[in-house]
Parts: C-alpha cells; sequence; structure tokens
C-alpha cells in the first residue's frame, strides 16, 4: 500500500494568444469574423471611454459612487462575446463593458449611479440580472438559472462574473460545489484584477491559481490572459460548448488588472504604487488588440480616430438624455414600487402618508 | 375528509401544487430519499422523481442562492432550510436578494420561491434547534412571513405560499407537526396571505397570537370562560409580515383589552409591532396598557428549562386576569 499521486481529471492550463506586444500564436487564433472582431473594439474602446466619462461625471458630483472597469475590457468582453442573446449573464458590480455588448443603454448607468432606481430597470428582452453590490452573493444565482434552463430542456447558458476576492467568499464555494454536483450548465468568470479594495491577490488567498479552486469541486478549470481578448474569448468559447452540449460547468480565470480605483470612493496610493499600475498600463488590453487588427489589416489608425469621435458623440448623447431624464425624476413615491407584486395596504397606507408630506411641504414653499 | 397531522398536510401540499404545477421544485438537505428530517417530504422522490426533488449537498446559502435563481427563470422552487436555526447561513441571500430583485429590477425580475423551516420550541431539541426569530424575516421589505398553526391552515397557506409572486418564509412550528390532527379537504384549499383570522369571538378581552402559542392562547381562552366567565377574542395572526392589523384593531376597540402572546422574545419582537399598531390604531379604546406574553430576551434554554421559557395556558391566565383586574 504505498503512497502514490492521485490523478485529478482536470488539469490547470494557462492560455495566452496575442501577448502584450500585440505577437500572435497563430496555432491558437480563435476564428472570429472581421466583422465581429472590429464589433469587439468599438465594444472595448466604448467601454473605456465611457469609463472615462463616468469617472469625470462623479468627479463633478453629477453622479455618484461607482466602480470603474479601466483594464478589464478584455477579460469581460472576450466572456460575453462567447454567449447568445438568448443566454444568461449574472454581472457582479464591474461588468459595465459586458453590460453594454448584452444591450443595457448608456444613459441606464448614469440614471442608475446618478441615484435613481429607474436606472436598474432591466428590459423585457434581457436575460441580465442586475448588478450586485454584496461581493460572490450572485454565484449561486447563475447555478439556480443554469439547473433550470438543464430541467426545461433548454439549450440556454449562464454566466457569471466576479472578482478574486469574490473566491475567498462562501457563496463562491457553494455556488460552484452545486454547478459541479448538478452539472449544471454554468460558467464561472473570475476577473482576477489583483486587488480587492486594498487586499492584493497574494493575500486573498495561497492558491497558486484561482483557477485551480475548480479541482476541488470536479470540474474544468483554466487561467488566462486576461488583457488578451482572443484568450478570453477561446477559453469562453470551449466552456460554452461544454456546458451546451451537457458537460457541466467550467471555472475560467482571467489574469488582468484593475488600472483604477476600486470604486470612486477608494484612494489606491494608500496601498499601491505608481510603478506597479506602469507595469500593468503597458499590457492594455486595448492598444494590443488595436496593434493585431491592425496587424491583420482590418484596422487602420484613421478608422480608429473616426471611431474615438462617434463614440463621444454617442456617449455625449446619452449623458444628455440621462440627465434630461432625471430632471423629470423627482417623485419619490417611486420608492413605494416594486416592493411587491401587488402594494400591502401598509405600504400603500405609508405612500399616502409621504404624499402628504410632500404637499405640505410644496405648499409651504409657495408661501414663503 | 381524512384527519390529518400537521406533517401530513404539509405533505399534501406540496404533492398536490407538484401535481398541478410542473415548476414546483423541492430542495435542500434530506428532503428526498429521507423525505426531511420531518418527513415534509416523505414520498415526494418516489412521485416525482430526483429532478422535482432535489438531495442537495449541505449549503444552505446556496440551496436558497440556486432557489433564486430557478425562480427567477420562472419556476417556483420551495428549498427546506432544516432548522430554523441554520437559517442563518441563508441570511443575507433572502435580504439582499430574494427580497429585492423584484424592485432592483424594476418589476422585471421576480423570486416567486417558498423557503420552508421548521422553528420554535417545545420538542426536546439541541441548541441551535429551538429559536423563534420571524422578526428577523418580517423586519425585511420584500418578504412575507408566514406561520401557520394548524394543519388545515397549513395546509392552505403553504399552496397559496407556493403560488405567490413574492418570495415568502414559511415558518413550521416543530411543535405541532405532530401535537394533533384535523380535518383536511383532499380537494384543494388555499388562504389569503397577509390576512389574520378570528378563532374564538368575545367581547372581554382580545388575545392575539399564532403558530405554537394559538393553542395554549386558545386553552387559556376556556380557562377564562369556566373559571372567570370572561369571553375572550382569540386572533391567529397566520402572516407577520405583512401584518393584517385590521382585525386586532377592531378587536380591541370591542374588549378594551389586549394581550398578546409570542414565544419569541420580548423585546423587539412582532408583539412591539402590534402594541404600536394599537397605540396608533386604538388607542383611546384601551382600558388598559396591553400586556405581552413571551419568551424572554434570552437564548432558549435546554430542554429541561425551556418550559419555563415558553409561554403557556398558566403565564396566559395569569396575565389576562391582572389585565382585567381593576
Amino acid at each position: 500500500m504505498p503512497r502514490k499521486p492521485i490523478s485529478l481529471p482536470h488539469p490547470i492550463e494557462y492560455l495566452s494568444i496575442l501577448d502584450e506586444n500585440g505577437t500572435l500564436d497563430g496555432d491558437l487564433e480563435p476564428l472570429i469574423e472581421p466583422a465581429d472582431l472590429l464589433k469587439l473594439h468599438r465594444a472595448m474602446l466604448l467601454g473605456r471611454r465611457f469609463d472615462e466619462r463616468m469617472l469625470s461625471l462623479q468627479r463633478q458630483g453629477r453622479i455618484g459612487t461607482f466602480a470603474p472597469i479601466a483594464g478589464q475590457e478584455a477579460a469581460q468582453l472576450g466572456a460575453v462575446a462567447a454567449l447568445r442573446d438568448s443566454d444568461w449573464m449574472v454581472p457582479s458590480f464591474r461588468e459595465s463593458a459586458a453590460e453594454i455588448w448584452r444591450g443595457k443603454p448608456l444613459e441606464n448607468f448614469i440614471i442608475f449611479f446618478g441615484g435613481f432606481n429607474e436606472g436598474g430597470q432591466i428590459a423585457s428582452e434581457s436575460n441580465d440580472l442586475p448588478l450586485c453590490v454584496p461581493v460572490g452573493s450572485q454565484v449561486p444565482h447563475a447555478v439556480g438559472l443554469a439547473w433550470a434552463m438543464k430541467y426545461r430542456g433548454s439549450d440556454q447558458v449562464a454566466m457569471t462574473f466576479f472578482g478574486d476576492g469574490a473566491t475567498s467568499e462562501g457563496d463562491f464555494h457553494e455556488g460552484l460545489n452545486l454547478a459541479a454536483v448538478f452539472q449544471a450548465p454554468v460558467i464561472f468568470v473570475c476577473q482576477n484584477n489583483q486587488w480587492a479594495i486594498s487586499i492584493p491577490r497574494a493575500n486573498q488567498t495561497r492558491s497558486a491559481t484561482l483557477a485551480q479552486k475548480a479541482i476541488a469541486y470536479g470540474m474544468p478549470g483554466i487561467q488566462v490572459d486576461g488583457n488578451d481578448i482572443l484568450a478570453v474569448y477561446a477559453a469562453a468559447s470551449e466552456a460554452v460548448a461544454r456546458a451546451r452540449a451537457g458537460d457541466g460547468p467550467t471555472l475560467i480565470e482571467c489574469v488582468t488588472y484593475r488600472l483604477s480605483v476600486h470604486t470612486t470612493a477608494d484612494d489606491p496610493k494608500r496601498y499601491r504604487s505608481d510603478d506597479d499600475v506602469a507595469v500593468w498600463k503597458k499590457r492594455d488590453p486595448i492598444a494590443r488588440f488595436q496593434r493585431y487588427l491592425t496587424d491583420k489589416g482590418v484596422l487602420t489608425p484613421e478608422k480608429i480616430e473616426a471611431l474615438e469621435a462617434e463614440i463621444q458623440a454617442e456617449i455625449q448623447a446619452a449623458v444628455t438624455r440621462a440627465e434630461e431624464q432625471m430632471a423629470q425624476m423627482d417623485d419619490p413615491l417611486e420608492m413605494f414600487d416594486h416592493v411587491y407584486a401587488e402594494m400591502t395596504p401598509d405600504l400603500q397606507a405609508q405612500q399616502a402618508e409621504l404624499a402628504r408630506e410632500l404637499a405640505a411641504a410644496r405648499k409651504e414653499d409657495s408661501h414663503g | 375528509m381524512a384527519k390529518m397531522t400537521m406533517v401530513e398536510a404539509l405533505n399534501l401540499a406540496l404533492r398536490q401544487e407538484m401535481t398541478r404545477d410542473d415548476g414546483v421544485i423541492v430542495l435542500g438537505e434530506d428532503v428526498g430519499v429521507d423525505g426531511g428530517v420531518f418527513r415534509v417530504t416523505d414520498g415526494l422522490i418516489g412521485t416525482f422523481g430526483e429532478n422535482r426533488v432535489l438531495d442537495t449537498p449541505l449549503a444552505e446559502s446556496g440551496i436558497v442562492g440556486m432557489s433564486i435563481g430557478m425562480a427567477v427563470y420562472g419556476l417556483r422552487p420551495v428549498c427546506e432550510i432544516q432548522f430554523s436555526g441554520f437559517s442563518y447561513e441563508n441570511f443575507h441571500q433572502i435580504e439582499s436578494h430574494a427580497a429585492r430583485l423584484r424592485w432592483r429590477s424594476r418589476g422585471r425580475f421576480t423570486v416567486p420561491m417558498v423557503l420552508r423551516t421548521p422553528y420554535g420550541g417545545g420538542v426536546r431539541a439541541l441548541e441551535h434547534h429551538s429559536e423563534s426569530r420571524e422578526a428577523f424575516w418580517a423586519h425585511m421589505p420584500g418578504l412575507k412571513m408566514v406561520i401557520p398553526s394548524g394543519p388545515r391552515n397549513a395546509r392552505a397557506l403553504l399552496t397559496s405560499a407556493i403560488r405567490d409572486p413574492d418570495p415568502v418564509i414559511f415558518y413550521e412550528a416543530k411543535a405541532l407537526y405532530r401535537a394533533f390532527r384535523e380535518e383536511v379537504p383532499e380537494v384543494e384549499e388555499t388562504l389569503p396571505i397577509g390576512r389574520s383570522q378570528i378563532v374564538r369571538e368575545g367581547r372581554d378581552l382580545t388575545l392575539i397570537a399564532y403558530g405554537a402559542m394559538l393553542r395554549p392562547t386558545v386553552a387559556a381562552s376556556e380557562r377564562l370562560a369556566e373559571e372567570d366567565g370572561l369571553e375572550a377574542e382569540v386572533i391567529d395572526l397566520l402572516t407577520v409580515s405583512p401584518l393584517d392589523d385590521s382585525l386586532f384593531v377592531a378587536s380591541a376597540k370591542k374588549t378594551g383589552h389586549v394581550l398578546l402572546v409570542h414565544e419569541a422574545p420580548r423585546s423587539f419582537g412582532p408583539g412591539a409591532e402590534i402594541v404600536a399598531r394599537l397605540v396608533e390604531k386604538a388607542f383611546y379604546y384601551l382600558e388598559k396598557p396591553v400586556a405581552r406574553v413571551t419568551g424572554f430576551d434570552v437564548v432558549i434554554p435546554y430542554f429541561s428549562r425551556e418550559n419555563s421559557y415558553l409561554p403557556g395556558i398558566e403565564r396566559i391566565v395569569r396575565q389576562a386576569r391582572g389585565l382585567l383586574a381593576s
């Protein structure tokens, strides 16, 4: 009865296709139509520029706290690009590029972070859950959705996003375990951006990779260069195909970096140096993808310039629309809506109470 | 009509709703092959199969989180948390998501799930198996908190809870599970959630109770009638949230004396809300301050002393007499 290594069903691989110099591994290059490549590029650029505009709106006091995405565009878009519209996305709170890709209007972000619930409206045709603030708690929701798809005989899949910090949460572990036990068609996308507010990845876990946590639950796990949209897309496509074929869940760890603040209420200078950030700025996912597309002949500097102008106009139009709408959102009685399917007698009474107070205040104002 | 225990009546509700709607899914720890530790889900896996009755890993937060996802997709999950004392693991999922997804998504996503869980003392259980923490759930906007008091209303309320478009916490008093039998009609029966019931008419004082406390309260009302000639009106809340105050406010106006009974700790318990409503809506009709017979603000003691903790007939009668003494 010797001691011997136990062979486990799933090895952990690292996948990189387009390195930080834009050098391509041609053998691994996924087949993506040029039009789709350009669509992805536009989405990355829109995600980045919108993020910059949101930061500026926040600094001007025109919206409240939000979580910037800069640096994580490839990790998000490479993953969601592998989904069909009919699939489900269960986001965390830092997936605006993915949410935009899935059809959420830009003005909804501004209205939401402007402090109005109306911005959280999910369109009837959308299969995306609203953003989720408590870290990791959305993971089991994706499992339940995926189980329900399987139960109903659908070939839809669910994809959920979370950060490196979430892998320390109980709900992450319970979710992965349930997904594997029930072979639910779900893809777990970890955006390992190296920081859970001030806690670096090295202090989050002693695991050498986050992807290897999949082994514990009996599902495939893979680590990819999260700033390489081709690698993320390839890994996500494999995972989606596996889930659709009835072969259960996958954990994908996208190694990326949060270039900006955790949220606009955070000051990263307290816990990391500009030099660290500079290293990752050189690995920018957008610049890298632009080199690839230019080398491939599907994009030119002139086209990028035109696209930048087009995107700025699109963002400006959304800001204008959002601010026009917010100016009309002066009715606090809206807070009573959607608590229950039918408003309870207590809530009706409380709503009426606030309505009376507001009317009295308006009367005082008009006499004052 | 068959005479059933509450366990059998709950099983009937599940069985009938699962037959009626293939979106009704039962899940939880030991609910399948074992039929649940109290046997509420007994035999369901044999009838409906392991795709409808899921024996899950031991993961309360995961069970509820998964139920939320299932409900968002359009199913009607009925999950069991084996003891309410273990439901704090999933408290976060209920508070942060089940109760709010409708609101957060502006009506797009709803969570028509039921969380069934045994609560309360009186069965000589271990620590963490006897709590009565309905106030936790009743404090959450967007959530409904239902507590039946016997087999027939348990069956009808569970049927309504499963069909309810909002998430429902369904507290089952384990002291009632096999305490007595009641005639339960084979044909479908529902009860509206959010409505209480008068179970005994009276003119002298109002007794308000629910769940396992209803029986000692009714017994106390009978003793008061026999020994003191006092006719107590007894109100069974049935739903703790949203709270139906119409019956007890009207009753207080009629009797002028109110005593309320719950086994939950006194401070911030459901009784406190009931007193507040009475003060707001029936203050000038009250002839005496509202009295409370409740659990104490302690951890419910181990079973050799739990009868001193739990409100019983004696305490209720004594308090009622004190309330009416001039």
